[in-house]
């Protein structure tokens, strides 16, 4: 079972539009343990400020993919996830 | 393998032809090719640059495909997308449909463009006159992909 202290080990991935405006593709985290669900890390990533803040606010179309799976808010976060940010898909 | 991400050409003829293969039932093959224009939402387009998100990008078409075998009576699917730089006139993406008629065919192809214009992880950035952006999502492509849920 999770140790709920334990920090969450997470490999973040960040695409288009997202990557540029944060300046990076990727990094790896671990936020605290009550970051436990998709919704929770949007805003914990928010806080960061200046783009975070800006392009993760609510009502901006974010879509976030856990582990190569569409996620919903409530989807939640496991150590060792790959979690991806991005904006709306325009392929085709 | 019938999902591709590439960033060479793709030839339509050879590709249709190995997708029908020698299966005598077969009855239609259905193809669409999307092409990059010269112009978008106002602005002159001199170039493309087209990135995905490797891993994400094949499981999420193969669901798409797999998911359209089982609305439709539908032999082979075939997708490749192309991704990295693109000029006006270049193929973007080719999906092909074989099946015994072509009513499935049709809808099968449609479907799966639908679909991946809404869920495949692509993203278009296009250096137009006017500067650099990336291409914003249409609703237009959200109506059309839920014009096929429920399922017929």
């Amino acid at each position: 079972m999770r140790d709920a202290t334990a920090p969450t080990q997470l490999k973040l991935v960040y695409l288009a539009r997202l990557r540029e405006a944060f300046g990076t593709a990727g990094e790896d985290l671990a936020p605290p343990p009550e970051v436990a669900t998709v919704a929770a890390l949007r805003t914990w990533l928010a806080a960061r400020g200046g783009a975070w803040a800006s392009e993760l606010a609510a009502g901006r179309a974010v879509r976030i993919a856990v582990n190569h799976d569409v996620a919903r808010p409530d989807t939640p976060v496991r150590p060792g996830d790959e979690i991806a940010l991005f904006p709306p898909v325009t392929g085709g | 393998m019938p999902v591709r991400i590439q960033t060479a050409d793709f030839d339509v003829s050879t590709e249709l032809a190995a997708l029908r293969g020698t299966d005598a039932h077969v009855g239609a093959v259905a193809a669409f090719v999307g092409t990059v224009r010269d112009v978008n939402a106002g602005a002159s387009v001199a170039t493309m640059s087209l990135e995905h998100y490797p891993g994400m990008t094949e499981k999420a078409l193969a669901a798409i495909v797999a998911e359209a075998k089982t609305r439709w009576d539908v032999f082979e699917a075939l997708v490749i997308h192309r991704v990295g730089e693109l000029n006006p006139t270049d193929q973007i993406v080719l999906v092909g449909v074989t099946s015994a008629h072509r009513g499935e065919a049709f809808a099968a192809c449609e479907f799966i463009m639908d679909y991946l214009k809404t869920r495949a992880p692509f993203w278009k950035k296009e250096f137009t006159t006017e500067g650099a952006r990336w291409v914003e999502a249409q609703d237009s492509d959200d109506a059309a992909a839920a014009r096929w849920t429920p399922r017929p």
